[in-house]
């Protein structure tokens, strides 16, 4: 069957790992990456791999957007980049999965409103921060049950898995993630709190969800929920799993889940980073699926 | 005469933020106003206040506290006559929001503290602070799991944010006078002249004194201490024991001793809701180098769990855990539980 032809926009680690994990897709075929740097190695290896590459930025790849059948484009760069290369690729038409904290779209978690975004169609998904794509399915598991007054959570993340960007501006991932918490989680209230730790061997991201009801917890549906949303997160992260929990502490629900990579173009233990590239192609694999369907690609 | 014979410190007061760790964050308002003004009477220079975990602090994972920041800040800021007030801010756990909410409750000096090898997380917060014109001073957590020159590369990435003051803190009270000498003393080469150098001492191993004294001797020109060593794991450096060995020696503090003694006596001892003192639980912090913060957590999580809190602590150790990571304390008491029923 033919795929959909995607975009690779940043040729960093994210990307990277966005390009070993989209050569695999049923329904995406990575054609171009697109960078700043002609020496990165990102770009080295894109070209060893035969995708076409540009070092001019998304500008580079413009004139090739319709001529190559770009449909899909993956946004790796920073969120003021992002902002100029959404304005670009969209008016051509350029379905936009935004994986920097630029939020121009709405947040996409694919477990819980992938599917909402499906319908309606979004041009434009950004998808929230890894600290978000961990811990937000857990909030949901609760808050589907019965209302959730205020979920926390806390992530865990070894020192060589976060990068200058999200070091620079720490802010940005407690405020966006803890704003997913409540959009997209269904707390009333959201806060969360990231730790780097600098271990070695680096330590294997660990997440702590805690969430407060309303009303006494339903401990049996809860874990039924939770249980399920593990599955449907182990569908694109297989090493996705629940460590601890969930427990019950008056009105407290608090699960811990650990988050193995797969390893493709990063080490196991950045399943933070992982977890976002690999739901990144999971959003964009589902509108691919249709266009495929409706020969619209 | 002795080695520190007319060397002016300055002392920073924790009874009312490192001090909220073994009160579970329940402080009174009127507990607040009362040892801040009696600090102030005492000459004590600089006061901080806020959550045991800083600004936005608040949560589930540390606790929540009786007022919220802004409620302490109020509240004891406008009664002080000569002292002037700090606030502790946790990159990760707080934001520039909460740095902005301090500096219009009246703090001057913002501490921002990070994990003693990630000082760059705190470029954000430390250039907010410098532009604000405020005291900025950068804090280097569990200082003992670094070594020296490593940490003194990590203070300069502090000083290059627009940190005037960089801080040794010794988060477990692992360090032996000799761990200090040699931080301070790779700090001093590495750092402008005119940065100062701190230092933080927990009162695990009893050497909170003592690692202040060798601090002071190697250049550390601000230390912490808090009235009655309220703190958290075994306290901190005792203020009033600090204030009596500086006199002894000829230091220059400008701090009235006994009215620091009756603060410690009279106000803050009476409050605790239990003695902080070197338990077995604190000593272990001490001597595994585990954050001091974990303490009471681990006390809950054993009885909880039916686990021993010193198994608990130790394995934290063993799990190489920093500073905030208070969530991983339930989840090995649940771990060690299971292992303990064989499953």
């Amino acid at each position: 069957m033919k795929k959909v032809k995607a975009a690779i926009i940043g040729s960093g680690n994210i990307g990277t790992d966005l390009l070993f994990k989209a050569r695999r897709s049923e329904w995406i075929d990575p054609v171009w990456v697109v960078g700043i740097d002609a020496a990165s190695d990102g770009l080295a290896r894109a070209r060893q791999l035969g995708v076409k590459v540009t070092h001019e930025g998304v500008d580079g790849l413009l004139p090739h957007v319709d001529g190559d059948e770009v449909r899909i484009a993956f946004d790796a760069t920073s969120a003021y980049v992002h902002r100029e290369n959404a304005r670009k690729l969209q008016e051509r038409g350029v379905r936009m999965i935004d994986l920097t904290p630029a939020a121009i779209g709405p947040y996409c978690i694919p477990p819980v409103n992938l599917q909402a975004h499906y319908d309606s169609q979004e041009m434009n998904l950004n998808m929230v921060s890894c600290g978000g794509q961990a811990t937000v399915p857990m909030v949901y598991a609760v808050s589907r049950v019965q209302p959730v007054e205020y979920g926390e959570i806390v992530a865990t993340v070894s020192s060589r898995s976060v990068g200058p960007g999200t070091r620079k501006n720490i802010d940005e991932f407690t405020r966006t993630t803890a704003a997913a918490v409540e959009k997209v989680g269904g707390a009333a209230r959201g806060k969360a709190i990231i730790i780097i730790n600098p271990a070695e061997p680096p330590l294997i991201m660990r997440d702590t969800i805690h969430c407060r009801t309303v009303d006494a917890p339903r401990q049996a549906a809860i874990e039924e929920s939770v249980r399920q949303m593990i599955k449907e997160v182990q569908r694109y992260v297989p090493g996705y799993t629940l460590k601890n929990g969930p427990v019950f502490d008056g009105r407290r629900v608090t699960t811990f889940v650990e988050v193995e990579g797969l390893g493709d173009y990063l080490p196991k233990y950045a399943g933070t980073l992982d977890i976002m590239t690999a739901a990144a192609l999971r959003t964009a694999e589902m509108f691919a699926e249709r266009m495929v369907k409706e020969g619209r690609s | 005469m002795s080695a520190l014979t007319g060397r002016r410190v300055v002392l920073h007061d924790m009874t009312l933020r490192d001090g909220m760790h073994p009160k579970r964050h329940q402080m009174t308002l009127e507990q607040m106003i009362s040892v801040a003004t009696g600090l102030d009477d005492a000459g004590v220079p600089l006061i901080e206040v806020t959550h045991g975990d800083g600004m936005g602090g608040a949560s589930v994972n540390y606790g929540f506290p009786l007022h919220t920041d802004e409620e302490y800040l109020r509240a004891v800021v406008p009664r002080l006559k000569r002292s002037k007030v700090s606030a502790l801010l946790l990159p990760g756990i707080g934001t520039v929001d909460d740095l902005a909410l301090a500096v219009d409750c009246g703090v001057t000096t913002i501490r921002v503290a990070t994990h003693c090898t990630e000082a760059d997380v705190s470029e954000q917060h430390l250039v907010a602070a410098r532009k604000r014109g405020l005291d900025t001073v950068g804090f280097l957590m569990m200082a003992h799991m670094t070594p020296p020159e490593a940490l003194a590369a990590q203070g300069k990435l502090m000083e290059s944010y627009g940190a005037n003051c960089v801080y040794v803190t010794d988060s477990a009270g692992y360090m032996l006078p000799d761990d200090v000498t040699a931080r301070i003393d790779a700090l001093r080469a590495a750092l402008r002249p005119e940065t100062e150098i701190g230092f933080h001492g927990h009162h695990n191993l009893s050497m909170g004194v003592a690692n202040t004294l060798a601090a002071i001797e190697r250049g550390a020109s601000r230390v912490d201490a808090s009235a009655a060593g309220l703190g958290a794991g075994a306290g901190n450096t005792p203020l009033e024991v600090l204030v009596a060995v500086l006199s002894r020696m000829g230091a220059l503090h400008g701090v009235d001793l006994y009215k620091v003694m009756d603060v410690a006596e009279d106000l803050v001892v009476p409050m605790m809701d239990h003695p902080v003192r070197i338990d077995r639980d604190a000593l272990v912090l001490g001597y595994a180098g585990v954050y001091s913060s974990f303490l009471l957590f681990a006390k809950r999580a054993g009885e909880r769990y039916g686990v021993s809190s010193r198994d608990i602590l130790v394995e934290m150790g063993r799990r190489k855990t920093v500073g905030g990571q208070e969530d991983m304390i339930e989840d090995a008491a649940l771990d060690l539980a299971r292992r303990a029923r064989g499953e």
